[in-house]
């Protein structure tokens, strides 16, 4: 289908943009990569007035290691996260899901911050950003913010961005030494939208580990921390016994609901089935 | 009624200049009003892939993308790669292997199988399968349109 008629504003200063949401509020629609959003209104599932293309605006652009943070711009292309060299080193988790955000032609245009601020619940981005502990940097009309990114999220495509905000760049700490990562989703087709994905990464020593962070997504309405896996793993080792009895005291941690790709039951089967492979690749 | 905007760009090398509505995406621009419709439109929310077209050097997905977007953007379309010869050898061993039937998903196919094998000249199977996963294919079941990607990397020396 073709999207409803909408008026088109392309802005050069994050003043203009919050000139404009200031005057039509709900009415207007940020447009990142489009990614999302065009879909969306070529299904008539929305149908805003005025597109605001941020495209053009500098300071949301480029990827930076400030001290112990890596900082990607909301306008860091899917395509230049996954090629940059600093993102491999400082954030491995990032580097490892961006094979698995869509296809090619969709992260060449798509966005990071794009991504972050859909919260879409099967999105790898908003699950590995939860689990590093990363902050959101959110501007406004009323001034800049930071939200750890276990804030941001509320609940399906729920965050806490008020309407006249928008994500400016994501601060990520840098991964220490003594750290390794993971990731991995099943999906239907490579590429496609997860039916369940984790973002893992933890501190090990031998096959000792600790600081076990296990985010699913996929599997509710936002990224999944799994608490009570990581309290039972934590300063265990790795055998065995200790991953499948953290993959038990999953059925504590996740929730799921069915969707149009299967059922609640099978999406924990495979959760589980996700967390022992993710744990036995961090283990080495 | 919207405000129409004013657009240029180059299609395969060729500067045009059109007063657009900002709704119409990059494909039907193309097909519509530039006439080039070797670019398909099949979903129109960017999951089969048969839109796909060249921006700045970058494939991207013509049904999400407006063509106001474009404006001062370097296009290639099909035509343009077909005509300059450089997916030719692509073109000849999907012909040779039938690695199409109908043929509506092809040009997408070949416009992401030349950006792969610019970007990853010697891919394994496997690679070539994750590169063309957003790229569906009806007819044929994939494995000769990957047959035939993987001959013309040989061919090619990667």
């Amino acid at each position: 289908m073709k999207p409803a008629p909408f008026d088109y504003f392309k802005p050069s200063s994050l003043e203009e943009v919050f000139g404009m949401l200031e005057e039509h509020g709900d009415n207007a629609t940020i447009l990142a990569g489009g990614q999302s959003l065009m879909a969306t209104l070529n299904m008539r599932l929305a149908a805003p007035e005025l597109l605001i293309d941020i495209n053009g605006i500098d300071d949301l652009k480029g990827i930076s290691v400030e001290g112990d943070r890596l900082r990607i711009g909301a306008l860091a292309r899917h395509q230049e996260v996954e090629q940059s060299h600093d993102v491999a080193e400082k954030t491995p988790l990032i580097a490892a899901a961006m094979p698995f955000v869509a296809h090619p032609a969709v992260r060449n245009r798509g966005t990071f911050g794009g991504s972050v601020a859909l919260a879409d619940p099967a999105a790898e981005l908003p699950a590995c950003i939860t689990a590093l502990r990363a902050e959101i940097e959110i501007a406004g009309g009323s001034g800049r913010r930071k939200v750890p990114a276990e804030k941001f999220y509320r609940g399906l495509y729920d965050t806490d961005l008020a309407a006249n905000e928008l994500v400016t760049a994501v601060e990520i700490p840098v991964i220490q030494s003594g750290y390794r990562s993971a990731f991995d989703e099943l999906a239907r087709r490579h590429g496609d939208y997860a039916m369940a994905g984790v973002a893992a990464q933890a501190q090990i020593d031998g096959a000792r580990i600790s600081d076990v962070r296990l985010v699913f997504f996929a599997v509710g309405g936002t990224p999944v921390i799994a608490e009570s896996a990581g309290h039972m793993l934590e300063g265990q080792d790795i055998t065995d016994a200790t991953i499948e009895a953290a993959q038990d005291v999953l059925d504590q941690d996740l929730e799921p609901f069915d969707d149009n790709n299967c059922t609640a039951e099978t999406k924990l089967y495979y959760a589980k089935v996700l967390a022992g492979r993710v744990l036995r690749k961090i283990a080495g | 009624m919207t405000k129409q905007i004013q657009i240029s760009m180059t299609v395969n090398g060729e500067a045009v200049s059109r007063l657009v509505e900002p709704r119409q995406s990059l494909v039907d621009f193309l097909r519509y009003e530039i006439e080039l419709t070797g670019s398909h439109v099949g979903c129109e929310h960017g999951v089969c892939g048969a839109c796909t077209v060249r921006v700045n050097g970058d494939i991207v997905r013509g049904c999400l993308m407006l063509a106001v977007q474009a404006d001062g953007a370097e296009v290639m379309t099909i035509e343009g790669v077909s005509d300059s010869g450089e997916i030719a050898d692509l073109q000849k061993e999907f012909h040779e292997r039938n690695a199409l039937q109908c043929g509506f998903c092809t040009p997408g196919m070949l416009m992401t199988a030349a950006e792969l094998l610019e970007s990853n000249p010697r891919p394994s199977r496997e690679e070539i399968r994750n590169s063309l996963s957003g790229n569906y294919c009806r007819c044929t079941g994939y494995h000769a349109i990957v047959d035939a990607v993987e001959t013309v990397a040989e061919s090619r020396g990667g």
